[in-house]
Protein backbone atom coordinates (compact mmCIF):
# COMPACT_ATOMS: atom_id res chain seq x y z
CA UNK A 1 0.00 0.00 0.00
CA UNK A 2 0.73 2.96 -0.87
CA UNK A 3 0.61 5.95 1.24
CA UNK A 4 1.22 8.43 -0.83
CA UNK A 5 -1.38 7.33 -3.26
CA UNK A 6 -4.44 9.44 -1.89
CA UNK A 7 -2.95 12.90 -2.91
CA UNK A 8 -2.92 11.95 -6.51
CA UNK A 9 -4.54 14.71 -8.78
CA UNK A 10 -6.49 12.84 -11.13
CA UNK A 11 -8.01 14.73 -14.45
CA UNK A 12 -11.93 14.33 -14.52
CA UNK A 13 -12.50 16.20 -17.64
CA UNK A 14 -9.66 17.40 -19.34
CA UNK A 15 -10.68 20.31 -21.85
CA UNK A 16 -7.42 20.81 -24.01
CA UNK A 17 -3.83 21.90 -23.63
CA UNK A 18 -2.92 25.62 -23.25
CA UNK A 19 0.77 25.80 -24.29
CA UNK A 20 1.74 22.11 -23.23
CA UNK A 21 0.20 22.45 -20.21
CA UNK A 22 -2.76 20.40 -19.91
CA UNK A 23 -6.37 21.98 -18.70
CA UNK A 24 -8.29 19.90 -16.99
CA UNK A 25 -11.20 19.94 -14.41
CA UNK A 26 -9.22 17.74 -11.33
CA UNK A 27 -10.82 15.73 -8.04
CA UNK A 28 -9.20 18.56 -6.50
CA UNK A 29 -11.25 21.24 -8.35
CA UNK A 30 -14.32 19.08 -7.81
CA UNK A 31 -13.52 18.75 -3.83
CA UNK A 32 -13.53 22.78 -3.72
CA UNK A 33 -16.76 22.66 -5.42
CA UNK A 34 -18.03 20.68 -3.05
CA UNK A 35 -16.72 22.44 -0.32
CA UNK A 36 -18.04 25.90 -1.68
CA UNK A 37 -21.52 24.40 -2.33
CA UNK A 38 -21.64 23.19 1.99
CA UNK A 39 -20.84 26.36 2.91
CA UNK A 40 -23.16 28.20 0.47
CA UNK A 41 -25.48 25.81 1.32
CA UNK A 42 -25.05 26.49 5.22
CA UNK A 43 -24.75 30.09 4.99
CA UNK A 44 -27.55 30.59 2.34
CA UNK A 45 -30.01 28.36 3.67
CA UNK A 46 -29.42 29.07 7.69
CA UNK A 47 -30.17 32.80 7.30
CA UNK A 48 -33.40 32.12 4.41
CA UNK A 49 -35.67 31.66 7.28
CA UNK A 50 -34.10 34.20 9.95
CA UNK A 51 -35.81 33.16 13.25
CA UNK A 52 -35.79 35.13 16.49
CA UNK A 53 -34.87 31.85 17.50
CA UNK A 54 -32.63 30.02 15.92
CA UNK A 55 -32.83 26.44 14.70
CA UNK A 56 -29.86 23.92 14.46
CA UNK A 57 -28.54 25.27 10.77
CA UNK A 58 -29.22 28.46 11.75
CA UNK A 59 -27.34 28.48 15.15
CA UNK A 60 -24.00 26.77 13.58
CA UNK A 61 -24.45 29.69 11.09
CA UNK A 62 -24.50 32.37 13.72
CA UNK A 63 -22.24 30.50 15.93
CA UNK A 64 -19.11 30.10 13.00
CA UNK A 65 -20.09 33.98 12.06
CA UNK A 66 -19.52 35.22 16.18
CA UNK A 67 -16.45 32.56 16.15
CA UNK A 68 -15.04 34.14 13.77
CA UNK A 69 -15.74 38.44 14.63
CA UNK A 70 -14.24 37.67 18.00
CA UNK A 71 -10.84 36.70 16.55
CA UNK A 72 -10.93 39.07 14.62
CA UNK A 73 -12.38 41.79 16.97
CA UNK A 74 -9.98 40.93 19.66
CA UNK A 75 -6.67 40.61 17.85
CA UNK A 76 -6.96 43.26 14.96
CA UNK A 77 -9.72 45.95 16.69
CA UNK A 78 -12.84 46.91 15.57
CA UNK A 79 -11.31 48.44 12.38
CA UNK A 80 -10.04 45.01 11.41
CA UNK A 81 -13.73 44.26 10.98
CA UNK A 82 -13.50 45.52 7.05
CA UNK A 83 -11.51 42.33 6.77
CA UNK A 84 -14.21 39.95 7.94
CA UNK A 85 -15.54 38.88 4.35
CA UNK A 86 -11.70 37.76 3.74
CA UNK A 87 -10.82 36.12 7.47
CA UNK A 88 -14.67 34.05 7.12
CA UNK A 89 -14.09 32.91 3.50
CA UNK A 90 -10.34 31.57 4.75
CA UNK A 91 -11.41 30.02 7.92
CA UNK A 92 -14.72 28.50 6.39
CA UNK A 93 -13.01 26.98 3.23
CA UNK A 94 -9.95 26.00 4.97
CA UNK A 95 -12.20 24.08 7.62
CA UNK A 96 -14.49 22.89 5.23
CA UNK A 97 -12.32 21.18 3.13
CA UNK A 98 -10.33 19.74 5.68
CA UNK A 99 -13.54 17.85 7.44
CA UNK A 100 -14.42 16.73 3.93
CA UNK A 101 -10.92 15.56 3.82
CA UNK A 102 -11.61 13.10 6.42
CA UNK A 103 -13.89 11.35 5.15
CA UNK A 104 -12.53 8.03 3.21
CA UNK A 105 -12.04 7.97 -0.14
CA UNK A 106 -12.67 12.11 -0.48
CA UNK A 107 -10.07 14.39 -1.10
CA UNK A 108 -7.82 15.92 0.97
CA UNK A 109 -7.62 19.85 -1.24
CA UNK A 110 -5.17 21.71 1.39
CA UNK A 111 -2.22 18.58 1.53
CA UNK A 112 -1.37 20.42 -1.96
CA UNK A 113 0.94 23.17 -0.52
CA UNK A 114 -0.21 25.18 -3.92
CA UNK A 115 -3.34 25.66 -2.55
CA UNK A 116 -2.03 26.64 0.91
CA UNK A 117 0.35 29.09 -0.22
CA UNK A 118 -2.22 30.47 -2.56
CA UNK A 119 -4.15 31.10 0.32
CA UNK A 120 -0.71 32.56 2.47
CA UNK A 121 0.10 34.47 -0.40
CA UNK A 122 -3.54 36.43 -0.57
CA UNK A 123 -3.41 36.88 3.10
CA UNK A 124 0.48 38.14 2.77
CA UNK A 125 0.03 40.61 -0.51
CA UNK A 126 -3.18 42.21 1.05
CA UNK A 127 -0.91 42.95 4.28
CA UNK A 128 1.63 44.80 2.31
CA UNK A 129 -0.71 46.55 -0.52
CA UNK A 130 -2.98 47.72 2.76
CA UNK A 131 -0.30 48.56 4.74
CA UNK A 132 1.33 50.27 1.96
CA UNK A 133 -1.82 51.96 1.00
CA UNK A 134 -3.11 52.99 4.34
CA UNK A 135 0.34 54.28 6.02
CA UNK A 136 2.40 54.69 3.28
CA UNK A 137 6.16 54.38 4.14
CA UNK A 138 5.02 54.51 7.88
CA UNK A 139 4.56 51.01 7.22
CA UNK A 140 8.42 50.13 7.61
CA UNK A 141 7.72 51.28 11.02
CA UNK A 142 6.81 47.95 11.41
CA UNK A 143 10.28 46.48 11.00
CA UNK A 144 11.96 48.72 13.51
CA UNK A 145 10.93 47.99 16.96
CA UNK A 146 10.39 51.44 19.44
CA UNK A 147 12.73 51.25 22.43
CA UNK A 148 15.29 49.37 21.45
CA UNK A 149 19.37 50.28 21.69
CA UNK A 150 20.87 52.15 19.07
CA UNK A 151 23.99 49.70 18.13
CA UNK A 152 21.34 46.27 18.01
CA UNK A 153 18.99 48.49 16.15
CA UNK A 154 20.95 47.20 12.54
CA UNK A 155 20.01 43.46 14.02
CA UNK A 156 17.17 43.34 15.06
CA UNK A 157 15.69 45.65 11.89
CA UNK A 158 17.15 42.33 9.79
CA UNK A 159 15.44 39.57 12.03
CA UNK A 160 11.84 41.48 11.42
CA UNK A 161 12.31 41.75 7.97
CA UNK A 162 13.36 38.12 7.91
CA UNK A 163 10.50 37.44 9.77
CA UNK A 164 8.19 38.84 8.00
CA UNK A 165 9.45 37.74 5.34
CA UNK A 166 9.33 34.05 5.89
CA UNK A 167 5.52 34.29 7.21
CA UNK A 168 4.15 33.17 3.93
CA UNK A 169 6.16 30.31 4.35
CA UNK A 170 5.79 29.61 7.63
CA UNK A 171 1.56 30.29 7.38
CA UNK A 172 1.31 28.30 4.76
CA UNK A 173 4.00 24.74 5.02
CA UNK A 174 2.07 24.49 8.26
CA UNK A 175 -1.32 24.07 6.98
CA UNK A 176 -0.37 21.74 4.40
CA UNK A 177 2.17 19.62 6.71
CA UNK A 178 -0.07 19.15 8.89
CA UNK A 179 -2.99 17.65 6.23
CA UNK A 180 -0.48 16.02 4.61
CA UNK A 181 1.40 13.90 7.79
CA UNK A 182 -2.31 13.33 9.56
CA UNK A 183 -3.42 11.57 6.14
CA UNK A 184 0.00 10.07 5.91
CA UNK A 185 0.00 8.57 9.01
CA UNK A 186 -3.84 7.35 9.09
CA UNK A 187 -3.22 5.76 5.64
CA UNK A 188 0.23 3.69 7.62
CA UNK A 189 -2.17 2.43 10.78
CA UNK A 190 -4.94 1.32 7.79
CA UNK A 191 -1.68 -0.89 5.79
CA UNK A 192 -0.87 -2.41 9.27
CA UNK A 193 -4.37 -3.54 10.03
CA UNK A 194 -4.27 -4.90 6.08
CA UNK A 195 -1.22 -7.14 6.52
CA UNK A 196 -2.20 -8.75 9.90
CA UNK A 197 -5.10 -9.29 8.47
CA UNK A 198 -3.74 -11.33 6.16
CA UNK A 199 -1.95 -13.32 8.55
CA UNK A 200 -4.52 -15.42 9.33
CA UNK A 201 -7.12 -15.79 13.24
CA UNK A 202 -3.82 -14.68 15.10
CA UNK A 203 -2.85 -12.04 12.99
CA UNK A 204 -6.52 -10.44 12.45
CA UNK A 205 -6.99 -10.59 16.55
CA UNK A 206 -3.99 -8.66 16.58
CA UNK A 207 -5.33 -6.21 13.62
CA UNK A 208 -8.02 -5.17 16.32
CA UNK A 209 -4.83 -2.63 17.84
CA UNK A 210 -4.05 -1.25 14.45
CA UNK A 211 -7.79 -0.82 14.03
CA UNK A 212 -8.51 1.19 17.21
CA UNK A 213 -5.91 3.57 17.14
CA UNK A 214 -6.98 4.73 13.40
CA UNK A 215 -10.21 5.42 14.81
CA UNK A 216 -8.99 7.53 17.90
CA UNK A 217 -6.35 8.80 14.81
CA UNK A 218 -9.50 9.80 13.05
CA UNK A 219 -10.94 12.06 16.07
CA UNK A 220 -7.43 13.66 16.99
CA UNK A 221 -7.45 14.35 12.73
CA UNK A 222 -10.92 16.43 13.28
CA UNK A 223 -9.22 18.18 15.93
CA UNK A 224 -6.52 19.13 14.01
CA UNK A 225 -8.78 19.80 11.11
CA UNK A 226 -10.25 22.28 13.07
CA UNK A 227 -7.29 23.81 14.69
CA UNK A 228 -5.98 24.16 11.92
CA UNK A 229 -8.25 26.51 10.16
CA UNK A 230 -8.39 28.11 13.41
CA UNK A 231 -4.55 29.10 13.32
CA UNK A 232 -4.86 29.87 9.98
CA UNK A 233 -7.55 32.17 10.37
CA UNK A 234 -5.80 33.83 14.16
CA UNK A 235 -2.84 34.20 12.22
CA UNK A 236 -4.33 35.98 9.45
CA UNK A 237 -6.06 38.31 12.16
CA UNK A 238 -2.53 39.06 13.33
CA UNK A 239 -1.34 39.88 10.23
CA UNK A 240 -3.93 42.22 9.09
CA UNK A 241 -3.18 43.74 12.58
CA UNK A 242 0.33 44.48 11.73
CA UNK A 243 -1.15 46.06 8.47
CA UNK A 244 -3.17 48.46 10.10
CA UNK A 245 -1.08 49.42 13.23
CA UNK A 246 2.27 48.83 11.88
CA UNK A 247 4.29 50.85 15.09
CA UNK A 248 4.84 48.52 18.08
CA UNK B 1 27.16 5.33 0.40
CA UNK B 2 24.09 4.01 -1.38
CA UNK B 3 22.36 6.94 -2.34
CA UNK B 4 18.63 5.63 -1.47
CA UNK B 5 20.15 4.47 2.10
CA UNK B 6 21.41 8.43 2.59
CA UNK B 7 18.51 9.55 1.94
CA UNK B 8 16.74 7.04 4.68
CA UNK B 9 19.14 7.85 6.93
CA UNK B 10 18.87 11.64 6.36
CA UNK B 11 14.86 11.62 6.45
CA UNK B 12 15.83 9.85 10.08
CA UNK B 13 18.14 12.26 11.24
CA UNK B 14 15.68 15.32 10.16
CA UNK B 15 13.01 13.87 12.46
CA UNK B 16 14.99 14.56 15.60
CA UNK B 17 14.29 18.36 14.97
CA UNK B 18 10.57 17.34 15.72
CA UNK B 19 11.82 16.54 19.14
CA UNK B 20 12.56 20.07 19.91
CA UNK B 21 8.90 20.99 19.03
CA UNK B 22 7.59 18.49 21.35
CA UNK B 23 9.38 20.18 24.47
CA UNK B 24 8.09 23.98 22.84
CA UNK B 25 4.32 22.62 22.62
CA UNK B 26 4.78 20.63 25.95
CA UNK B 27 6.38 23.96 27.45
CA UNK B 28 3.35 25.70 26.56
CA UNK B 29 0.36 24.12 27.31
CA UNK B 30 2.16 22.83 30.66
CA UNK B 31 2.84 26.83 31.42
CA UNK B 32 -0.79 27.31 30.23
CA UNK B 33 -2.68 24.65 32.62
CA UNK B 34 -0.42 26.03 35.11
CA UNK B 35 -1.38 29.15 34.98
CA UNK B 36 -5.17 28.88 34.25
CA UNK B 37 -5.82 26.71 37.31
CA UNK B 38 -4.44 29.35 39.59
CA UNK B 39 -6.26 31.76 37.65
CA UNK B 40 -9.22 29.98 35.97
CA UNK B 41 -11.09 33.36 35.38
CA UNK B 42 -8.62 34.90 33.04
CA UNK B 43 -7.46 31.62 31.00
CA UNK B 44 -10.39 32.06 28.37
CA UNK B 45 -8.84 35.37 27.47
CA UNK B 46 -5.77 33.98 26.93
CA UNK B 47 -6.83 31.27 24.56
CA UNK B 48 -5.84 33.00 21.45
CA UNK B 49 -2.36 33.89 22.28
CA UNK B 50 -2.18 29.52 23.57
CA UNK B 51 -3.05 28.78 20.30
CA UNK B 52 -0.97 31.75 18.56
CA UNK B 53 2.49 30.32 20.20
CA UNK B 54 1.32 26.86 19.72
CA UNK B 55 1.18 27.16 16.06
CA UNK B 56 4.33 29.30 15.71
CA UNK B 57 6.58 26.80 17.63
CA UNK B 58 4.56 23.65 15.80
CA UNK B 59 6.08 25.60 12.72
CA UNK B 60 8.82 24.64 13.36
CA UNK B 61 9.20 21.32 13.81
CA UNK B 62 6.73 20.90 10.75
CA UNK B 63 9.66 22.40 8.95
CA UNK B 64 12.14 19.33 10.09
CA UNK B 65 9.19 16.60 9.02
CA UNK B 66 8.69 18.61 5.33
CA UNK B 67 12.66 17.81 4.88
CA UNK B 68 11.82 14.34 5.95
CA UNK B 69 9.47 14.05 3.77
CA UNK B 70 11.21 15.63 0.50
CA UNK B 71 14.46 13.57 0.96
CA UNK B 72 11.30 10.69 1.34
CA UNK B 73 9.46 11.05 -1.85
CA UNK B 74 10.31 14.25 -3.48
CA UNK B 75 14.08 14.35 -4.12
Amino acid sequence: MDPIHQFQIQNLLTFGHIGGQEIAFTNSALFMLIAIAVIAALTIGATSSRALVPGRMQSVAEMSYEFVADTLRSSAGSEGMKFFPLVFSLFMFIVTVNVIGIIPYTFTVTSHIIITVSLALVVFLTVVVYGLYKHGLHFFKLFVPSGIPIYILPLVTFIEVLSFLSRPVSHSVRLFANMLAGHITLKVFGGFVVMLGGLGFLGSLGAILPLGMTVALTALELLVAFLQAYVFAILTCIYINDAIHPGH
Amino acid sequence: MDPQAAKMIGAGIACIGMGGAGVGVGTIFGHYLAAALRNPSAAQGQFGNLIFGFAVTEALGIFSLLIALLLLFAL
